[in-house]
């Protein structure tokens, strides 16, 4: 076996340990450490397949932003895990058998799948050869230029759930004390201290 | 010799090892005399003599330092979280030194000369942030726990805009390779570097960093006065000194990264001058300088005003000045300042 070969199971193990913990962690804290843990491994194999530029965006976006949300917010509830986990025992049977459907689904979709013709050609038209060009110029120039739409759009849909965000959870208050930066920058060194010349070695 | 090191897998991991401890070794003996250099900065300022008395001048005070951390009672606090409460530190510690790995020392001289080497800082730095949110929550403390989200909160709201910043700086060169950006910068010496055309955003990155590395007058999430010493508080021995050395690793790299980013790495300020090693280390240390006489000199901010001064003023002012430097290189204006992109390809 070569090195990549060991780092694959290495990080493919990480990311099924991770994956298998966060959900049968008992702590949230812990479970969403653990969910870390599974994208730290994803990065990995996103690396050891040449894609590294895909690799540090998952861990910028998803490590460095959403999964530290995601730890703000379970480690602010104050929830009995041990309730919510009896009260869901009772609906275990609805979920196995949502479970089952969904597979049932799956597998049909498995046997019949089939590719358009000419669908392998677009697909090796639009990257060029990883030899000629990064990877994160080819992404560029197959987002900025076949795919600029889907990518304007793609930017619009953040922009309203952004702003949904915001209206939502925007609220007026009155009553509340505010901090007037702009007075607070003009105000008159003159009249607010005093001044004293201290020299140097002696102190006041 | 040769081959067995470069052709085997044994060869390549004690290689790989190896070139690992000639960064780790002289770094932590560097931040031994960084950590006293930051001491006697801020005790000169304040007419003090600072420490001075293990050693000639107290240059040993560090080490001294070092063995009483190491030496004292680990203290878990009851109630605690064992296992988070100790990977804490160790991850702090560990993400702080990682990002080394894609430092260019020199020309060449680079651990992994990978094509993202800047993107891999980034993200290595925007991970620091969980050391500082699980030494809080895993103390069972108040005021640990008020000083990790504050930390939190800061080192999030500041990442943005050292992002955007990092993208003017790529847009110029063409690349995420930090060897390219540095070859990008080469020419005629001093003029030639990014502080230049860049020159607003020089100072926009330093206070982003200060804000980032918890350095005052950012330091709220310390702020002895207020909260002990926030997401520490409950740390004692080995684990507060893995914190600490953490961060003051990351100080080290942030000067690190003033550095190649707009002052040229390694490159000579003057053309009749050879190149080296030795201009980067000048460099990291002039700004480490900068941050110990900004951490003596200004008072500590209101942490409203940090946000505000974060989002509201350089989060547009970084953002425009991407749109900026993008039209600058796309129509390239000022004879091509800022479309460099024959180096980086």
């Amino acid at each position: 076996m070569s090195v990549a070969d060991y780092a694959f199971y290495l990080f493919a193990l990480t990311t099924v340990m991770g994956g298998f913990f966060t959900v049968m962690a008992r702590n949230p804290v812990h479970s969403v450490l653990w969910l870390i843990t599974a994208f730290v491994g994803a990065t990995g194999l996103f690396v050891l397949l040449g894609a590294e530029f895909v690799a540090m965006l998952l861990m910028i976006v998803y490590v460095g932003a959403v999964a530290v949300l995601f730890l703000f917010v379970v480690m602010m509830l104050d929830v009995d895990f041990a309730a919510l986990k009896a009260e869901m025992a009772q609906s275990l049977p609805l979920a196995l058998l949502i479970g089952v459907i969904l597979l049932m689904e799956l597998g049909t979709i498995f046997g019949t799948w089939h590719f358009a013709d000419g669908a392998e050609a677009a697909r090796q038209f639009v990257t060029p050869a990883i030899t000629e060009v990064h990877n994160t110029e080819a992404l560029g120039l197959v987002l900025y230029t076949d795919n600029i739409l889907l990518f304007q759009l793609a930017g619009l849909i953040l922009l309203v759930a952004m702003i949904g965000a915001i209206v939502l959870t925007l609220r007026h208050r009155t009553h509340v004390k505010r901090q007037n930066v702009v007075a607070q920058m003009h105000r008159d060194p003159a009249e607010a201290m005093d001044l004293i010349d201290v020299k140097p070695g002696q102190g006041l | 010799m040769y081959e067995f090191f470069t052709t085997t897998n044994l060869g390549l991991a004690l290689l790989i090892l190896g070139q690992c401890l000639l960064i780790v070794v002289p770094l932590l003996v560097a931040l031994a005399f960084l950590l006293y250099f930051d001491r006697k900065v801020w005790a000169a300022v304040q007419m003090r003599k600072g420490p001075n008395v293990v050693g000639a001048f107290g240059v040993l005070q560090s080490f001294a330092d070092f063995l009483k951390y190491v030496l004292k009672e680990i203290v878990v606090p009851a109630g605690a979280d064992r296992f988070v409460f100790f990977l804490a530190p160790m991850m702090s510690f560990v993400l702080a030194m990682v990002a080394w790995a894609v430092i260019p020392f020199n020309d060449g001289w680079v651990l992994a000369d990978v094509n993202v080497a800047i993107l891999f800082v980034f993200a290595v730095s925007s991970l620091e942030v969980y050391g500082v949110i699980m030494g809080g929550w895993a103390s069972n403390s108040k005021y640990p726990f008020l000083g990790s989200l504050r930390s939190a909160a800061q080192m999030i709201s500041y990442e943005v805009s050292i992002g955007l910043i990092i993208i003017g700086v790529i847009i110029s060169t063409g690349s995420m390779n930090f060897g390219d950006i540095v070859k990008a910068q080469d020419g005629a010496g001093l003029l030639s570097w990014y502080w230049l055309p860049h020159f607003p955003m020089v100072f926009l990155f330093l206070i982003s960093a200060l804000a980032e590395t918890n350095r005052p007058p950012f330091d709220l999430p310390e702020a002895e006065s207020e909260l002990v010493a926030g997401y520490q508080v409950e740390y004692s021995s080995t684990p507060f000194l893995l914190f600490m050395i953490g961060e003051y690793v990351a100080i080290v790299l942030m000067c690190t990264l003033i550095s190649i980013l707009f002052f040229g790495g390694w490159l000579s300020p003057v053309e009749w001058l050879p190149d080296g090693i030795l201009w980067l280390f000048a460099k990291i240390f002039f700004f480490f300088f900068v941050f110990s006489m900004v951490k003596a000199i200004t008072p500590r901010y209101r942490y409203d005003q940090l946000m505000r001064i974060g989002w509201k003023v350089f989060l547009p002012l970084s953002l425009g000045w991407v749109v900026l430097v993008a039209f600058f290189a796309q129509y390239g204006a000022f004879w091509g300042a800022y479309a460099r992109w024959t180096v980086g390809g």
